[in-house]
């Protein structure tokens, strides 16, 4: 009952797959049997393979695949493909087979699956999906990475050879040996070699399986672990003991590769906080004052992400890359509007400017939700931002979290620069050290506190750009930063950059590494009560301020 | 010219004095809707104001119930659980409404509950939940865990063959009722303690990344896993982006979810979720003309091609028509009538089959099992061979096991305990006693 008894042993061999696979030619082929072929469209042989399909009950449809992998078409790939896509329909009053390019709204684009012409729209009333689920998914999947295994592309080849992970079985186990027998790249090789070697341990003789464990004793990959797992507590006591030794050696590494994960996990979660917590190490730290709309400035670089790939449709990382300084405008001339209309009304009350910020950001929250919407946004991200690096089977690090990490650290940088090495950054020090001192020295105090408070509010437009990216982008977004970048600007030192970001890298990866075993709920509470003692101890954070400056 | 034109005022001026007749006759019937429009929860909640202002107005097309127009009463508790006991007894005291539709969260609900049996209002509540309560003045539309959970974990271990179960969950108490009847429920069929681990987080977590990597893990020890999740609101993206970012595919660890619906799956990228699967009564993409009616009248109602509908919108849609035949039935909105007349009220779902009100309060539902397509909906896999009726009580809870729910007279009781043949507190008692 295996998958593979569908490629019956004609199409067994490699040249047939290798046919199917050959689409450029087998599209040149096509073009030129369908010209006569069009005109009578019952003549064509994919016609009955796809109603066949269709109409299929769940024990059928295994018989109906095969006959689509047989009969060689060169389209087979992607009709497989449309239908474990869910994409096959069929036309109610005629029956006809149809595939849906577009199924949002009352009326679905439609294209002909035979001959890939465009049918129109029509109203989904009139579609009957060609119902997929998970189990027949699995073997498609299957099916495909068989077909792909026979591509020239390594990528794809890589692709399919990871996917056959696990779903090795009698009927593709001697086309497998034989595609060993090619030239493969290295890592291809590896993975149909011990996809061959988890099927000889769960089916072949005690040679087999003796083989196999020792292929297996390497790797990482957990359906390589999940077979030596069943393995360890079978029946035959010789083979258990060798692969729990296996298990064992494969559990060292393991340890390893957890570490480095939770370190990654640690660092990722940091630079989020890092993110979030800098532009108000500048405007609470720097300048002192409480602002509880920080979070919410932070929600508008977010918006600006989303709205930017409103305006920019089908580009989502062109998008991504112009709201970096957008979501820097967008915030710093809100929090500027801010700073003009509230905090320097109420200078040197820290009471009132909370209280007053805290308004502020309940009503930049509430016009968010009647401006735009209650829901959250939806903000793509780019291809080059998805999936993660495989470093080994046991460690892949996420794409998007690196890029953060990354964003997190220029980000930072740049602060550092505009602080140190600029004008604005000498003056920012002069006012917040000695106001009226630095006044008599020429500086213009007002001017300087505008520039600085739209710096901050700018790089936390910024940070909502990144977390666009790993978060949601909704009204509540702010609110769930603003505690965690009070925290970590108090931890590191108020006023200190260089605490923020230690404060906010060592935070994350304690709390990682508390949560595997304390739960997200505790290890939260753990973090929170740390820093209350902490601070008892050091009642001015990791990095305190030094100097007269620090006392006035 | 001239008589036509007479014929027509005159026919409009008859027109006139009937409506005002019936206007005269009988103030409109008002029906309150107390949904979140501001805060945290208005996400979920603002969707179901506008179902009810629809259906209002669809009723009042139709001539209203027996003459009598309807109006809205709209009122905004801002996802304050406090405020919703102020707001209900507003709009019983105050608006003196006749019903009223409304809640998402179990705490709100819970909040409101003694304000409703004091007051003996009517509440219909479109949200599945996590059962145990079954209270005399509340109708629940939405699923009970043996309409949703129990039927999930079937599907799994039968259709999937699933041996190693995950139960994640935000923590609060629908995830924690809901989970600790499914553990029960795995037990008794003999799954080990070392095939469950349970997870819980807070609202609106998003760093997933050690939990999915844990998750990962648990599901490499050679039986097949999946994942059930009570995870709530918009915690889910986050936790479903991590999952296809490190490369968990339906195929390998599938995730049947309780709480993700169309409208959740609005806000994110479909495309790496695809197969993995959601447990509810209705889906948008359910092929059936009442649906498709449904959802035609939606979309134009909100003036949104992209507009969704979901499963509390399809439950306040039955709660609204049961209501009206129950008014029709009794031949008046007297709240202690409607309460006798709704049970055994029979009305059309939009899945296409009907849901009647049971005598617990609770309505008959069918259980459908749906994917997640790479358009933000669900194509629905599996699905019960008929409808389920709710059970207040769990069976797979020790103190629940031997309570039933009958709110006929002679019974009259929402918590009566067949071994000792004693009726409990009420429900909003329960609560106000819960809440000290």
């Amino acid at each position: 009952m295996g998958i593979f008894r569908w490629l019956t042993p004609l199409c067994l061999n490699a040249l047939c797959l290798k046919a199917l696979y050959l689409k450029p030619l087998g599209l040149v082929l096509l073009l030129v049997l369908s010209l006569p072929a069009h005109s009578q469209t019952e003549a064509d042989p994919g016609q009955a393979l796809l109603t066949n399909l269709a109409d299929a009950s769940s024990r059928e449809i295994d018989a109906a695949i095969e006959a689509i992998v047989d009969s060689g078409d060169p389209r087979a790939r992607d009709w497989l493909d449309a239908f474990g896509n869910n994409r096959l329909s069929r036309i109610k009053d005629t029956g006809q087979v149809v595939e849906v390019l577009r199924n949002v709204g009352r009326n679905w684009t439609i294209a002909d699956p035979l001959t890939g012409e465009n049918l129109g729209e029509m109203s989904r009333r009139e579609l009957d999906r060609v119902n997929i689920n998970n189990a027949i998914r699995g073997k498609l999947e299957g099916v495909l990475a068989m077909l792909d295994l026979y591509s020239d592309d390594p990528e794809v080849q890589e692709k399919a050879a990871e996917a056959m992970m696990g779903k090795v079985n009698a009927s593709v186990v001697k086309p497998l040996t034989k595609l060993l027998e090619r030239d493969l790249p290295g890592p291809v090789r590896n993975r149909i070699e011990e996809s061959v070697a988890i099927y000889q341990l769960e089916q072949g003789d005690a040679e087999a399986q003796a083989q196999a464990i020792t292929v297996l004793t390497g790797s990482l990959h957990s359906n390589a672990r999940a077979a030596l797992n069943n393995a360890a507590v079978g029946d035959d006591p010789a083979l258990a003991a060798r692969a729990q030794e296996a298990l064992v050696s494969i559990e060292q590494k393991l340890k390893m590769n957890r570490a480095a994960e939770t370190l990654y996990f640690g660092l990722s979660l940091g630079s989020v906080l890092v993110l979030a917590a800098i532009g108000l190490a500048i405007t609470f730290g720097v300048m002192g004052v409480i602002n509880m709309a920080h979070g919410e400035l932070i929600m508008l670089g977010a918006y600006t992400t989303w709205g930017m790939q409103q305006l920019l449709p089908g580009q989502p990382g062109l998008a991504l890359i112009l709201s970096i300084p957008a979501g820097f405008l967008v915030a710093a001339l809100a929090g500027i509007a801010i700073e003009r209309s509230v905090i320097q009304h109420l200078k040197g009350r820290p009471l009132e400017t909370l209280l007053a910020t805290f308004g502020v950001s309940l009503i930049l929250q509430q016009l968010v939700r009647t401006v735009i919407s209650p829901l959250n946004r939806s903000v793509t991200t780019p291809e080059w931002m998805s999936g993660s690096l495989v470093i080994n089977g046991a460690l892949s690090l996420t794409l998007n979290r690196m890029y953060v990490i990354g964003f997190a650290l220029v980000v930072f940088a740049g602060l550092m620069l505009i602080m140190r090495k600029t004008r604005l950054g000498l003056e920012v020090r002069a006012v917040t050290q000695n106001r009226a001192m630095a006044r008599s020295m020429g500086i213009r105090a007002t001017r300087v506190d505008i520039l600085t408070f739209g710096l901050g509010s700018g790089v936390a437009g910024l940070a909502g750009v990144a977390l666009s990216q790993i978060t949601n982008v909704g009204p509540n977004l702010g609110q769930n930063y603003i505690i965690d970048s009070f925290m970590v600007v108090v931890f590191g030192g108020v006023g200190n950059l260089w605490g923020t970001l230690l404060a906010g890298l060592s935070l994350g990866t304690i709390n990682q590494i508390l949560e595997p075993w304390a739960g997200s709920v505790l290890a939260k509470i753990m973090v929170l009560v740390l820093i209350i003692l902490f601070i008892q101890k050091r009642p001015k954070g990791l990095f305190p301020q030094k100097g007269r400056a620090a006392e006035g | 010219m001239s008589i036509k034109k007479h014929v027509k005022l005159g026919l409009s001026a008859l027109a006139l004095s009937v409506s005002f007749h019936a206007m005269a006759a009988e103030d409109p019937i008002k029906v309150g809707i107390l949904h979140s429009l501001s805060g945290t929860m208005a996400i979920s909640e603002t969707a179901l104001k506008d179902t009810m202002e629809m259906l209002i107005e669809q009723q009042n097309a139709k001539g209203g119930i027996d003459g009598r127009q309807l109006e809205a009463v709209v009122v905004d508790p801002a996802s304050n659980w406090p405020l919703f006991a102020e707001k209900a007894r507003e709009l019983l005291e105050k608006e003196k409404v006749d019903v009223i539709f409304g809640n998402w969260t179990s705490v709100s609900r819970k909040s409101v509950l003694p304000v409703v049996e004091e007051l003996n209002g009517l509440l219909f509540y479109p949200v599945q939940y996590e059962g145990e309560e079954s209270s005399e003045n509340v109708f629940y539309t939405g699923a009970a865990p043996n309409q949703q959970a129990i039927p999930a974990v079937d599907y799994l271990k039968n259709e999937l063959g699933v041996e190693r179960w995950v139960l994640a969950g935000t923590d609060y108490v629908y995830p924690r009722t809901t989970n600790k009847i499914l553990e029960t429920y795995l037990k008794d069929m003999g799954v080990a303690e070392g095939d469950i681990m349970i997870n819980y987080t807070p609202f609106g977590y998003s760093d997933w990344q050690s939990i999915v990597s844990d998750i990962k893990k648990f599901g490499s020890a050679g039986k097949k896993t999946a994942v059930v999740s009570t995870i709530n609101g918009d915690a889910n993206v986050p936790f479903y982006r991590e999952l296809g970012n490190q490369g968990i595919a339906s195929s390998d660890i599938p995730v049947v979810a309780f709480s993700v619906g169309e409208q959740e799956l609005a806000g994110i990228d479909t495309g790496p979720l695809v197969g993995h699967l959601a447990a509810w009564n209705y889906f948008m993409s359910v092929d059936s003309d009442a649906n498709y009616d449904f959802i035609d009248a939606w979309i134009d109602y909100k003036g949104d091609e992209k507009a969704v509908t979901n499963d509390p919108m399809e439950a306040h849609y039955i709660g609204f028509n049961m209501y009206v035949e129950a008014v029709e039935k009794a031949g008046t909105t007297d709240v202690d009538a409607v309460k006798d007349a709704i049970i055994g009220v029979s009305v059309p779902n939009l899945t296409g089959g009907y849901a009647t009100m049971m005598p617990n309060h609770h309505i008959t539902k069918p259980v459908l099992i749906g994917e997640i397509q790479d358009n933000g909906q669900f194509s629905v896999v599996w699905e019960t061979s008929s409808t389920v009726a709710g059970d207040a009580w769990s069976d797979f809870l020790p103190g629940s096991r031997d309570l039933i729910s009958d709110w006929r007279a002679p019974l009259k009781c929402g918590n009566f305990n067949v071994k000792s043949g004693t009726c409990g507190a009420s429900a909003g008692e329960q609560a106000l006693a819960d809440a000290e």
